[in-house]
């Protein structure tokens, strides 16, 4: 029986059969689960790594020493390893070594939804998109045969609806893979400029082999149907347009860098009218055009979030694609955005933010969800790291009175990945900004990932735990101080001291996060003849607190006890259900 | 083999529609059809509104469904249910759960949240069911087990034997949780 595979767990799968030895990643969505699951086999060495950088650079060591390696990250985590990667190019591989990028088109969980198959062209290195599954575990082995053959790095790139879609796959046995040969060659790894010259003429040969390489690849085919319309496309696309258009013609491109030059000029000379079915930028549709061909892309197609087959439909065909519907909603449907879960250790750092009306730099996490109503405690979110030095940066230009009503706000995790260097900054140009790290002691938005601050590995080995407390501290920061934020009164207290101190300072919210911890608390309620109805427990902006006629009430079944209501309320009308 | 079916699975972030969706597609693969699921993870996760869409067939291309699609939408919550109406078909049928959770502008007053909701879909569904879930699993003996009790009702408009679907509730299930779970299907499945 074949195995129900997302795409993720079938590339796991498949470095695991191409003999892999050496995984590392650091969690985003959507590719969070590749390391998560090559981690169960016993074979490989697997890592959360502190960033994309870190993990591509451990993945780089690993194949010189021989290895065959698997990294892994989401979109933009490309961009905090771009730098590694770029100078991988040159040297190339010794062991084989297959980078996935995990794009977001739609921005399920994304800062932006850049398109990252311009990293291959710009880096000048392989990239295979598969359309399920099966093809994303096969392709992995076979980036694996691509990488040694032709000496580069090889990435094999996906999107939300590949990486989190679950389809059959056919799983084989692994093929044990011997360490290659080591042999110091600084010719080849040495990049020093002399060197570097050399490497690069070595990547542009390469580039013209990996073209020839392209248009005989098995992973670009043909499927002729009607000829009057051809669609080139490749990803989850090919499944819309097999579904929404499948007589036409297809040219499914599976190795999407360098392009399939001769196959593309072939398809494009035999049919009629020919359209580019891709999601984000016209990335093939550029460069066909640039080769003199005619084709219909962007002008049609939007530029922005995800496809449909419903939508290849309409633009192909001119038809809605849709099928004759139950009648849809006349009411306006009230949206329902993700919300911090109740009981979150973020909760009340904002509630007390709010009282005391800070200006917040955010950061990527769980808690930028403080963002939305009715908290709105944010003013800045950029990518990972960026808070502290976005703080330091609004203190310097509007001067340090600003700076007072200013705090950054970063996760433990995020922090460890690139909030680090940030801080230094502040210390060493003598910033005056409070940054709060909130330590729920995990990885939370990707799904619960360790850290170097949980004392864990990707396998719950135990390990060092970094010492968050003396890592700010050997910064140069003075000021450290460590809070629990389920206490309002002290977080309050320590806010207010902190701001305005003439130094920078770090105040670290300590609590796991609410997810973590299973122990069942009893569920609040309110007692509704000492309730004034003045709404400040709802100013928690808690899920479990709500509005039910002029009542306020809490929902037992999504409290989890935190006891912040209690808190909150100036009325003792909050208690624990059976007591009130 | 049953004849294909494309099922949508809807609810809020943290009710569970991503484990019955996983026994779901199990129960696909037992049976020897194409099966593909399509959910997201992250963000959305977090009390927002989530999906998974569920298709079989002797040969499924596009892992999500088109509006007037879905055969069945097993709904986990009544809002939910009326955002994703316009994905059942004609004559498709509508499994909604009785329970109201407000998302924030609800809670926060800046909209209502919408009345006569099963009404609504009463009238516009060529096939509505609506059942208490919470009070079932109360009585399996903890409320999140709701998602089985539903998943449960899933199951009886399937074409598939009973023990298909124990068989994967316990692949699926931790064995500790087993029981307690068992017990909720039983009490859906009646």
């Amino acid at each position: 029986m074949k195995n129900l595979l997302s795409g993720n767990e079938a590339i796991a799968r498949g470095a695991y059969e191409a003999g892999v030895t050496v995984a590392t990643a650091y969690p985003g969505t959507p590719s969070t689960e590749i390391v998560e699951t090559v981690a169960k086999y016993p074979e490989i060495y697997s890592e959360w790594a502190p960033n994309e950088k870190v993990a591509l650079e451990v993945g780089i060591g690993a194949s010189i020493a021989g290895a065959r390696v698997l990294v892994a990250m989401k979109h933009v985590g490309v961009n905090v390893a771009a730098d590694p990667l770029f100078t991988f190019s040159y040297t190339g591989v010794n062991g084989g070594l297959v980078l996935i990028s995990a794009g977001d088109p739609g921005m399920h969980s994304s800062q932006n939804e850049q398109d990252n198959r311009y990293y291959a062209k710009f880096a000048k290195v392989p990239m295979l998109e598969p359309s399920s599954s099966q093809e994303a575990k096969d392709m992995v082995k076979a980036a694996y045969l691509l990488s040694e053959t032709f000496d580069t790095p090889v990435m094999v790139r996906t999107t939300t609806r590949i990486a989190h879609s679950q389809t059959p796959v056919d799983t084989e046995k692994r093929q044990e893979c011997q360490l290659k040969e080591y042999v110091k060659n600084p010719k080849k790894y040495v990049m020093i400029p002399a060197y570097g010259r050399m490497r690069h003429k070595v990547v542009e040969e390469r580039r013209m082999a990996l073209e020839k390489e392209s248009d005989a690849s098995p992973w670009n085919r043909i499927e002729w149907g009607d000829k009057k319309i051809g669609i080139i496309t490749s990803g989850i696309n090919y499944q819309y347009v097999k579904e929404a258009a499948g007589s036409a013609s297809i040219l499914k491109l599976g190795m999407i860098n360098p392009l399939p030059k001769k196959v593309i000029t072939e398809f494009v000379s035999q049919v009629d009218e020919v359209y580019v079915v891709e999601e984000l930028e016209p990335f093939i549709e550029e460069q066909v055009k640039s080769w003199g061909l005619s084709v219909i892309g962007k002008d049609v197609f939007p530029r922005t979030g995800e496809f449909s087959p419903e939508l290849i439909a309409e633009k192909l065909l001119g038809q809605t694609g849709a099928e004759e519907a139950a009648a849809a909603a006349e009411q306006p449907i009230p949206v329902r955005p993700p919300v911090l879960c109740p009981g979150c250790p973020h909760r009340g750092m904002y509630y007390v933010i709010n009282k005391l009306k800070l200006k917040v730099t955010g950061d990527i996490g769980c808690y930028t969800l403080g963002a939305l109503p009715p908290l709105e405690a944010m003013d800045s979110c950029i990518c990972m790291g960026a808070s502290i030095g976005t703080a330091l940066g609004m203190e310097k230009a509007r001067g340090k009175e600003f700076g007072q009503k200013l705090v950054a706000i970063i996760g433990d995790s995020t922090f460890m990945h690139s909030g680090i260097t940030g801080l230094l900054d502040v210390v060493y140009n003598k910033g005056t900004t409070t940054t709060i790290i909130l330590d729920n002691r995990t990885t939370a938005m990707t799904g619960h990932q360790d850290n170097p601050g949980t004392g864990y590995t990707v396998n719950k080995e135990e390990t060092v735990e970094v010492d968050l407390l003396n890592l700010v501290k050997a910064l140069g920061i003075k000021r450290v101080i460590e809070v629990d934020p389920y206490d309002l009164d002290k977080v309050e207290e320590i806010l207010k001291e902190e701001t305005v101190a003439d130094e920078p300072s770090v105040i670290i919210a300590k609590r796991p996060c609410a997810l973590l911890d299973k122990s069942v608390q009893p569920p609040m309620a309110i007692d509704q003849d000492k309730c004034t109805g003045c709404k400040r427990c709802m100013k928690l902006g808690c899920p479990a607190i709500v509005l039910d006629g002029e009542e306020i009430t809490i929902n037992y079944t999504q409290c989890n006890g935190c006891e912040l209501c209690i808190q909150v309320c100036r009325f003792d009308a909050i208690g624990k259900a059976g007591d009130k | 083999m049953i004849k294909p079916v494309d099922i949508l699975i809807v609810g809020v972030g943290g009710q569970g529609t991503v484990l019955a969706s996983k026994i779901l597609a199990q129960v696909g693969l037992e049976i020897g059809v194409d099966v593909k699921v399509s959910e997201i993870h992250g963000m959305a996760q977090r009390g927002g509104s989530v999906v998974t869409q569920v298709r079989f067939g002797q040969k499924v291309h596009s892992p999500i469904i088109k509006k007037g699609g879905a055969d069945i939408i097993l709904a986990f919550e009544k809002l939910e249910a009326l955002r994703w109406l316009d994905y059942l078909s004609g004559d498709g049928q509508i499994i909604v759960n009785d329970q109201q959770i407000d998302p924030m502008p609800v809670i926060m007053g800046a909209v209502q949240y919408p009345q006569g909701i099963l009404d609504t879909i009463n009238n516009s569904a060529a096939n509505t069911l609506v059942i208490d879930a919470l009070t079932l699993a109360k009585e399996a003996g903890n409320i999140k087990t709701a998602n089985v009790v539903l998943l449960a009702i899933l199951a009886r408009q399937l074409d598939v034997p009973k023990e298909v679907w124990l068989k994967a509730l316990e692949n699926i299930v931790p064995a500790k949780f087993f029981e307690v779970n068992r017990k909720a299907f039983e009490l859906g499945y009646k």
